[in-house]
């Protein structure tokens, strides 16, 4: 009891006077950091988890790429089963001279089978539970549409060769709920009505769905039979393992956006550290007497621990109510991708943001706390007596536990910590070592200046190894700095470099054969300069040499994904001028006939394939079988029509193809593409304009949310600076006293401090700039491949702006010290 | 049974410390006793070791060789946290530099060792020890709004507010002016004798020295009478 009202008392002044602040500033930072992030990922992923139950409108999905077995349908109704179907495909609807991609949605007349549809008469009329779904002749469309192209319930819409009547504006369909993140507006329509509009062919790109529901025993019958009888290409989706790469996606966002976070608590932890060295030194003197008047070691500590949970209590409180606030600009940012309101957060941010605070404050307090328990009470009468140091190794064995055991809890997986604590522990070890190395390279200096300067040399010698601290620290501040402003302007500059301004904007996929020269000759009538016009198949991948390929042959997720689905082959006689043979050669002239593929560099190296390995595909139950002549590169972002596996015209030509080209619609000519729409209705356009500004979107607003996420990184920044200025305080309160009465003039010891401190800016700047420079060459070269181009404004900004900023910032927090009367500070006042 | 009253007793009491130059035997076998009651003055020149003697024998630090019995106690057989528990309640302090918590009132510095000695009511047992040194209007006050002298009444008020059995003074004086100082000595031994406590006295100034029952004279690490 008398530990906790000591501590209360004590707690009381602390806070009064001021004395935990700047301790209780990192720590409010590093809670706020990791809670906003903890909040925003819970509710994201909440909202997945309350909508995986309606996300498939039944409680079995069958999916896949071709119209599914009759059988699996005449399975559900032996089981006394219900049974929907739905086809999905993008297209483009057409209303007046206006178009726009669309998803299109068939559904059969008993959708859904599970969850509901809701629907209005009107966007923002009142909502009401449809009984059915479209009839025929019907369309119903998200208010997206409506807005988009102006149109109102009533309004005749063209899809494909039909004329349908838009009918309904739909706010919730239970089904649609999976597609958390949309492209474009969906449109409802009958499964009945499909093949009047003619943009089903057998080579189309849709999604057959089969929708399954009924007693569970009956389901979970079905679900065993279907995974013991799946067709290869079909997939079977229930509750449990529904939108597994969205929700892969998301986690890695989380997990990225925590590991941001956690940048900023590693670098508020290093203001955590430099403020508790403070404290410590502070508190001495009240350990000593309260030591002299009775107090045992056990109760000082206790009553010191006491303080500081006291303290991380107020700091988290203030730190997630922060960092609640925080998450909302977060989910801001991302609110529109989501068709549902995101659900409140849960409590785990809570725990995930206090967790935080108290392994922080523990692994970068507790050893040198400790040791004031030991502060010698003969303090009392000799000043002189220090708490014996606690030693390094301690020191540094705390801050790696405290900060591997924040990684894992972060990264989530072992490797994924060892990699961004080998990163954090290189550069740090780093700057402190290069820092150190400038102090000493310095020093010799100090013999050929005169008084002033050689005190403010002096100063930088004073504690080398707070000096260092103080260096990194500003060193880190500065680099947030750089990194936000002006690395990611030049990243994004040449990101935007590599994209042309004529790139193609307009993908036309679906393009029968009997299309393609009369598609050709409208786009050259109207100078449209679009692009060859390509075949293209969906295949496969069975074989490869003797080895039946199945995603089991594979540990890699994504080459499991790969085998697992069909992709697009093609056939030509001549390479694309955007690809490049690594391996082996194009075919000659001579070897068209001959049965050879190319295969695109990635994803040889994925599936592991050779040159001169033999592969086989089934196309449609065809199987078509070639050796490997060539491993080709390709500039995917080139925005042409490219493909994973081109084969020989000879091998592929004689099969069901269909045909994509792609073309650039100069702004102002859209009109182009209602025309298009409606002399090729079957074939669909995607207009990667809006797709690309969509991307360009999704791309700014993620960045913005790692800006935003790195802003407390920036704040940490300027916290350790704040923390290193006042880590020297006391010994410049006392220095400035004695020079004082020694008659040095205010003005002088300014500018003995200004030196010192500029110093100190200019080399952390040079320092922060070194590295920023490192880290954008760093993210475009070896991660995006793009070219990077040296900036000099970041070496000018680091060095000047960091020598400046930091002069200033000294000079202002020694200023107080400086006019502080010598006499009062010479007695101790 | 007899009891031994005696609050402080040192038999052949050493304190060296090892320098670049060699050993330096600061106390040489000091044997000193102090009565219930009693007032002690150790003179001595500035570095003469007054201020060490005080620290061994009130156990703030461990001597090199000899004994220190503290109300009987073996102050060399006990260790850190247990000379701290003998020390709440029964010993109380004035330092030349006062010694108080800058972060705390007044009032808080007195309430501390009443507190630690578990003492019931210690808020007011405070105010009663600010009262007796006429400080009852500035019990708010943190150091910093105090004077000199006024601290220093603020640490005599801590230092009997326990009603102690043995104080120990190190130059209470000394931060003073002369008509202050002299106020403060008045003070403070006007306490002492309300409340019969034993005193040790560390000081250089032979006025002060001359209130004391008995003075000593510190001089090349050995205790001799003045």
């Amino acid at each position: 009891m008398t530990a906790l009202r000591f501590a209360l008392r004590l707690f009381r002044r602390d806070w009064r006077n001021g004395e935990l602040r700047l301790l209780a500033l990192a720590l409010v930072l590093a809670v706020t950091a990791v809670s906003a992030v903890g909040f925003f990922t819970d509710r994201v992923g909440q909202a997945m988890e309350l909508q995986a139950g309606e996300a498939l409108a039944a409680d079995l999905v069958l999916s896949s790429h071709n119209p599914l077995d009759p059988r699996y349908q005449r399975k559900a109704a032996e089981l006394s089963l219900e049974s929907a179907q739905t086809l999905a495909f993008p297209s483009a609807v057409l209303h007046d001279d206006r178009t726009r991609l669309v998803m299109v949605k068939a559904v059969s007349d008993n959708y859904p089978l599970r969850g509901e549809l809701r629907t209005r008469d009107a966007p923002g009329a009142q909502e009401r539970r449809a009984t059915q779904a479209p009839t025929s002749g019907e369309l119903w469309a998200d208010a997206r549409l409506f807005a988009d192209l102006a149109v109102a319930v009533g309004d005749s819409l063209d899809l494909g060769e039909q004329r349908f009547r838009l009918a309904a504006v739909v706010s919730r369909d239970s089904g649609e709920a999976s597609n958390m993140f949309r492209l474009g507006p969906s449109v409802l329509m009958n499964l009945a009505d499909i093949p009047a509009t003619g943009l089903v062919t057998p080579a189309s790109r849709v999604h057959h769905r089969l929708l399954i529901a009924g007693a569970p025993g009956q389901v979970q019958a079905y679900r065993q039979w279907a995974e013991k009888n799946l067709d290869v290409g079909v997939k079977l989706n229930h509750l449990s393992n529904a939108r597994p790469a969205l929700r892969n996606a998301l986690e890695r966002g989380g997990r990225f956006l925590g590991l941001s976070a956690l940048v900023a608590v590693l670098i508020a932890s290093a203001a955590v550290a430099l403020s508790s060295r403070r404290f410590v030194e502070r508190q001495a003197d009240a350990s000593a007497i309260l030591r002299c008047l009775g107090a045992t070691r056990p109760l000082l500590v206790q009553v010191l621990l006491i303080r500081l949970l006291l303290l991380l209590l107020c700091a988290s409180s203030i730190g997630l109510l922060l960092g609640h606030m925080g998450q909302l600009v977060l989910t801001e940012m991302v609110a529109r991708w989501f068709t549902t309101e995101l659900p409140p957060p849960g409590l785990y941010p809570l725990a995930i943001g206090v967790g935080t605070g108290l392994v922080t404050l523990l692994g970068f307090t507790l050893p040198p706390v400790l040791r004031l328990g030991s502060v010698p009470p003969l303090r009392v009468l000799r000043r002189d007596l220090e708490v014996a140091p606690v030693a390094s190794w301690i020191l540094a064995l705390f801050a790696f536990a405290a900060m591997a055991l924040l990684m894992l809890w972060q990264a989530g997986e072992a490797k994924l910590a060892l990699l961004v604590m080998t990163g954090a522990l290189a550069s740090t070890a780093l700057l402190l070592l290069t820092a150190r190395l400038m102090v000493a390279l310095l020093t010799p200096l100090r013999h050929h200046s005169n008084a002033i300067w050689r005190y403010g040399l002096a100063g930088l010698a004073r504690n080398p190894a707070l000096t260092s601290l103080q260096m990194a620290g500003f060193g880190l501040g500065i680099l947030a700095l750089l990194l936000l402003t002006l690395v990611r302007t030049d990243l994004l500059a040449a990101w935007e470099r590599t994209i042309p301004d004529d790139a193609p904007n307009q993908f036309l996929i679906n393009i029968q054969p009997q299309q393609v020269e009369p598609l050709h000759n409208f786009l050259q009538q109207k100078n449209a300069g679009q692009n060859a016009i390509y075949p293209m198949l969906r295949a496969r991948l069975t074989q490869i040499n003797s080895g039946a390929v199945s995603p089991q042959t594979y540990d890699d997720p994504d080459a499991q994904r790969l085998v697992a689905r069909e992709f697009n082959l093609s056939y030509a006689k001549r390479m694309q001028s955007d690809n490049r043979i690594l391996q082996g050669h194009w075919w000659s002239p001579a070897e068209l006939d001959q049965a050879l593929f190319s295969v695109e560099q990635s994803l040889a190296r994925r599936l592991r394939i050779e040159l001169g390995d033999r592969l086989v595909f089934d196309l449609a139950g065809t199987p078509i079988e070639g050796r490997v002549s060539s491993i080709r590169s390709v500039q995917w972002d080139s925005f042409q029509p490219n493909f994973f596996v081109i084969g020989t015209p000879g091998l592929l030509e004689k099969l069901p193809t269909s045909y994509i080209t792609s073309f650039y619609l100069q702004p102002g000519r859209e009109r182009l593409l209602s025309q298009l729409v409606q002399q090729f209705p079957s074939v669909t356009t995607i207009d990667v304009a809006a797709l690309l500004q969509q991307v360009r979107e999704i791309m700014a607003r993620g960045a913005i949310a790692v800006e935003y996420v790195f802003l407390f990184t920036l704040f940490a920044g300027v916290l350790v600076l704040y923390a290193g200025i006042q880590a020297s305080r006391e010994h410049r309160r006392q220095e400035s006293a004695i020079l004082r009465t020694l008659g040095l003039k205010r003005r002088q010891l300014l500018f003995a401090t200004m030196i010192e401190f500029l110093l100190l800016g200019v080399l952390a700047g040079a320092l922060a700039s070194a590295c920023a420079s490192l880290t954008g060459w760093a993210i475009s070269d070896q991660l995006f491949a793009l070219e990077y181009r040296f900036n000099p404004l970041l070496w000018l900004a680091g060095t000047l702006g960091g020598g400046i900023g930091i002069a200033v910032a000294g000079v202002a927090a020694t200023w107080p010290l400086v006019i502080h009367p010598p006499l009062q500070t010479l007695r101790g006042g | 049974m007899v009891v031994d009253s005696t609050p402080l007793r040192a038999r052949r009491l050493s304190k060296s410390i090892a320098a670049p130059a060699g050993r330096i035997d600061i106390l040489r076998s000091i044997d000193f006793e102090l009565a219930p009651g009693e007032a002690v003055a150790i003179l001595g020149a500035s570095g003469s070791g007054k201020s060490t003697l005080l620290g061994l024998l009130a156990g703030l630090d461990d001597a090199s060789d000899g004994e220190i019995e503290l109300f009987g106690r073996e102050l060399g057989r006990m260790d850190e946290d247990s000379r701290s528990l003998l020390r709440a309640g029964r010993v109380g302090f004035v330092f030349q530099s006062f010694q108080l918590l800058p972060g705390m009132t007044a009032l808080e510095n007195v309430m501390l060792p009443l507190e630690l000695a578990g003492t019931a009511a210690p808020r007011r047992r405070a105010e009663e020890a600010l009262e007796q040194v006429e400080l009852a209007r500035r019990i708010h006050h943190y150091p910093s709004q105090l004077s000199g002298g006024e601290q220093q009444r603020v640490a005599i008020a801590r230092a009997f507010a326990t009603r102690p059995e043995l104080l120990f003074a190190d130059e209470p004086t000394g931060s003073l002016d002369q008509a202050t100082g002299g106020r403060i000595s008045e003070l403070m031994f006007r306490l002492r004798r309300e409340i019969g406590a034993a005193l040790l006295l560390v000081t250089h100034d032979a006025h002060l020295a001359q209130r004391c029952d008995r003075r000593l004279l510190l001089q090349g690490g050995v205790l001799e009478a003045a």
